[in-house]
């Protein structure tokens, strides 16, 4: 074998390393999984049911729409915080654990190791947010007569690449501050969907957000998957998001592993890797 | 495929391959809060923690640096397992700049330190397990060779699939050090490999290190605050010293050189110290680093 077939090989279990090791938490702490996933359903419940609270206070709206975009706004929500949950804890759950060290230090290329967390969050994510948007349709007894599936599901994957960009960025805040740096994850969650319209239209913004909506990547996902499940448009008809989506992810994932290299040389210069007294 | 190919031989400059590290006036300086400048400065003030080291070791060779705590020991083993970024001077793994070339030097490199730092609710297999997929070692390959490297150091096989929390710690050391071996490193790199553990636990780490000795391939570069332990495993012993290194002799020419009696006696000519004395000023200044 050649040397760069043995080095692609390496790069290949190297990836799948990272996506074991995950698996492995997941399994070790699945109880805490679900009960987790109990307090997103019971959250999710608490936006959603405000479609029939409007009603009963009298309001005149279209129940099951607006139940439906609020479960999307809901779901979508629940989806962004475990990407960047799992991104975080790239360097959050090592550095606690102490193996961060013992990671940073082998042979494993950073673009590798973190797509290698990307790629677990996604399909993590995807699993649940596929279960959590189910659960609650049932509990509500929603009808989406129109709804394409697929092409909901295309359009979050292909955002999901930018989203990673982002939990890459995110993902170097432990580096600088152990303490807080979790919690500026969450901050970067919020302002996301803030500018993106989660559970109404982007118009209702003031114009300077509006603006940020239109790079944010989220936007383009919520409009994709609202036009699928509640105007019935088919994956042909999502250009419009897929477009764009595909040119910040172009631009967010090169930017995600550059800021992330600096975290990294910023933490090796000043012995920030472990933190230890 | 050639699984050789993973390790040393193909990726050895063919240049020199008698040297495994070569140290040339090394430096690295921290940043640390200035406490004199008041609470709530944010002044930072430079403390040195290796200041200029010189040194290099032979394939092959066992080296075991002795010095206090502070004394920069950890910080060593760091920049040359390319975790810290140096401040001056340059070290070479193999031929490999370890500050340019890091991505070569990890694949050679591999560490145990005090503290064993694993996933605690994962399993020993499975902590070894994701750790060699990092190193290019693929399921099959480690499949097997999991058990059979846990028996050699001494871990019960049978409790491989208990949580690492449930070990206890001398244990958990031997799953250490079975991870750092995992990897066939060319160097091997132990801080305080058996700090904290008893007598008995000790004594098999210090006898593995001398059967991979003898059986691999390996370099070792060892840290350790334990005279004995040095004189017992090292070819040649250095003296550390707040960053500087004042000597790097074998032991017995060490002992004699400074007067004859124990190698406690040799470091305390050396340093001016005893080994357990530590000024008050230095407590101060120091925070805990392991
Ligand atoms: N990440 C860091 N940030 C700031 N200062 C550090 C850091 N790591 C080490 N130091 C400082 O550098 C000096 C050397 O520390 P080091 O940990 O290398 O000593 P050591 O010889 O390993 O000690 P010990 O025997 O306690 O493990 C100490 O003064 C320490 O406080
Ligand atoms: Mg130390």
């Amino acid at each position: 074998m050649r040397a760069t077939e043995i080095d692609f090989r390496h790069e290949l279990i190297s990836l799948g390393g990272v996506v074991e090791r995950n698996v492995y938490l997941v399994r070790r702490y699945i109880w805490w999984d679900v009960a987790f996933f109990l307090w997103t359903v019971a959250n999710t419940l608490t936006i959603v049911f405000i479609a029939k609270g409007i009603e009963a206070g009298g309001g005149t709206i279209d129940v099951n729409r607006v139940t439906t975009q609020l479960l999307i706004g809901a779901v979508i929500w629940a989806y962004l915080g475990i990407i960047f949950e799992v991104l975080t804890e790239t360097v959050a759950w090592e550095r606690w654990e102490g193996t961060i060290e013992y990671t940073f230090m082998a042979p494993l290329s950073r673009p590798v190791h973190l797509f290698g967390m990307g790629l677990f969050a996604i399909v993590f994510g995807l699993i649940r947010a596929g279960l959590l948007f189910t659960v609650v349709a049932f509990f509500f007894d929603l009808n989406m007569p129109d709804a394409h599936f697929v092409a909901a599901f295309v359009v979050l994957v292909v955002a999901s690449v930018s989203f990673i960009g982002i939990g890459m960025m995110t993902a170097v805040l432990p580096l600088i501050s152990p303490e807080k740096g979790t919690q500026l994850g969450f901050i970067a969650q919020g302002m996301l969907l803030v500018v993106s319209g989660v559970y109404y239209s982007v118009d209702v913004l003031p114009q300077w957000m509006q603006w940020l909506a239109t790079i944010s990547p989220a936007t383009y996902a919520l409009d994709g998957i609202r036009d699928a499940i509640i105007g019935g448009d088919g994956l042909t008809q999502m250009g419009d998001e897929i477009w764009p989506l595909v040119v910040i992810g172009a631009v967010s994932i090169p930017l995600g592993l550059w800021v992330f290299s600096l975290g990294e040389r910023y933490a090796k210069r000043h012995g920030k890797l472990k933190r230890s007294g | 495929m050639d699984t050789h190919a993973r390790t040393a031989p193909t990726q050895l400059p063919s240049a020199d391959l008698t040297t495994a590290v070569e140290v040339v006036d090394l430096r690295k300086v921290f940043l640390r809060r200035d406490k004199r400048a008041g609470r709530f400065s944010r002044r930072r003030r430079p403390v040195p923690a290796i200041k200029g080291l010189t040194f290099s070791i032979a394939r092959g060779e066992c080296v075991a640096i002795l010095g206090q705590n502070g004394s920069g020991k950890s910080t060593l083993v760091r920049l040359l397992s390319t975790l810290l970024l140096h401040d001056g001077g340059s070290a070479h793994v193999f031929g490999h700049d370890v500050f340019r070339e890091s991505r070569a030097v990890r694949r050679l490199v591999n560490r145990v330190s005090v503290e064993a730092s694993f996933f605690k609710k994962m399993s020993a297999s499975e902590n070894l397990s994701y750790a060699a997929r990092f190193y290019g070692m693929a399921a099959g390959e480690t499949k097997d060779r999991i058990p059979e490297i846990l028996g050699r150091v001494g871990f019960p096989v049978e409790r491989r699939s208990e949580p690492m929390e449930a070990l206890s710690r001398g244990m958990q050391q031997k799953v250490a050090l079975a991870r750092a071996l995992l990897t066939s490193p060319v160097l091997l790199l132990l801080d305080e490999p058996t700090t904290g553990l008893d007598p008995r636990s000790k004594r098999e780490v210090q006898d593995f290190i001398r059967e991979i000795r003898g059986s691999h391939d390996s370099t070792v570069l060892l840290c350790t605050h334990d005279l004995d332990e040095a004189e017992a495993l090292a070819d040649r012993v250095g003296i550390l010293d707040r960053g500087e290194l004042l000597a790097l002799e074998p032991a017995d020419v060490l002992r004699e050189r400074f007067g004859g009696g124990t190698l406690e006696d040799a470091f305390f000519a050396a340093t001016g110290r005893s080994f357990e004395e530590e000024t008050p000023e230095e407590d101060e200044d120091r925070e805990v680093f392991a």
